[in-house]
């Protein structure tokens, strides 16, 4: 198979689809899971536009918060779920107040 | 004062000095002594935290060393129960508990900002204290990989206590 039996129009829209379904697999039905294990944050990095929920999930017997220092906090205690609706301005970096170790990063798309 | 601080810092220096020289590689049974001696230490202190300290900060903090230290040692009770390990005292466990209970004795005479001040700056000392045995010591000497994790484990959450402790550190001045 080579590139020349596709014109420009079906390479775009190929394209087109191709980031489509990355963004779906960031965002699924709206909400962004970030798992909490062994003290870190999966993924550490995540892409949300603005009304998406982030999901924390905290694998570890620890409490954990993702903190915003002066904006906003979520405490996720020990093997519960807890979750952020994302909002302008959102794009941060976020770190657990009590193991200031952890740290993760939000970047809001449009 | 000024020779409570100098006493202080000369317990700090004796307790990292005897950690240090227990380098002849302690066993799997003598770590996860030490291990988990630690940490009882650290929920005994924030015990006595919570029963004087009318610091909020310092109260969060000393509720969050208590859950967490008492979390990671049921997790390295259900392990050394698993691997059918018995934890054996030795010196290394018996210098942190005898530093421990001078530390305790010191704690217990202050009060107010003295005591919020002196349990959160020991708290700092005692982290990295804590943190460097694991990194230099007690991690290299496991055996066992499960051990090994958990010590792994053990260790980024302590870091992160230490790096608490010091944004605690910084608010109180």
């Amino acid at each position: 198979m080579t590139a020349g039996i596709f014109n420009r129009r079906q390479v775009l829209l190929a394209g087109a689809a191709a980031l489509a379904a990355s963004r779906l697999a960031h965002a699924h039905n709206g909400t962004i899971h970030v798992s909490i294990e062994k003290l870190a944050f999966q993924p550490v990095e995540i892409e949300a536009r603005v009304g998406e929920t982030i999901e924390w999930t905290n694998k570890d017997p620890f409490a954990h918060t993702a903190t915003v220092k002066g904006r906003w906090e979520v405490v996720i205690p020990p093997g519960k779920t807890a979750t952020h609706v994302v909002e302008t301005g959102d794009s941060v970096e976020y770190y657990c107040r009590f193991h200031p170790n952890m740290k993760g990063r939000i970047t809001v798309v449009s | 004062m000024k020779s409570l601080f100098t006493a202080l810092g000369a317990a700090c220096l004796a307790l990292s000095a005897t950690i240090a020289l227990a380098d002849d590689k302690p066993t799997d049974p003598q770590i996860a002594h030490i291990a988990y001696s630690a940490g009882v230490i650290d929920v005994e202190a924030a015990k006595l935290a919570l029963s004087k300290t009318k610091n909020s900060e310092v109260a969060a903090f000393a509720r969050s060393m208590e859950e967490d230290h008492d979390a990671v040692n049921q997790m390295a009770l259900a392990l050394v129960k698993k691997l059918n390990v018995t934890p054996e005292d030795n010196p290394t466990s018996q210098a942190l508990k005898s530093a421990a209970e001078e530390k305790h004795e010191e704690l217990v005479a202050l009060d107010g900002a003295a005591f919020d001040k002196a349990y959160i700056d020991n708290e700092v000392a005692y982290h990295k204290q804590v943190n460097e045995a694991l990194e230099t010591l007690l991690i290299p000497s496991a055996q066992n990989a499960e051990l090994k994790g958990l010590l792994e484990t053990g260790l980024k959450l302590f870091q992160g206590h230490q790096q608490h402790a010091e944004h605690v550190a910084a608010d109180l001045k």
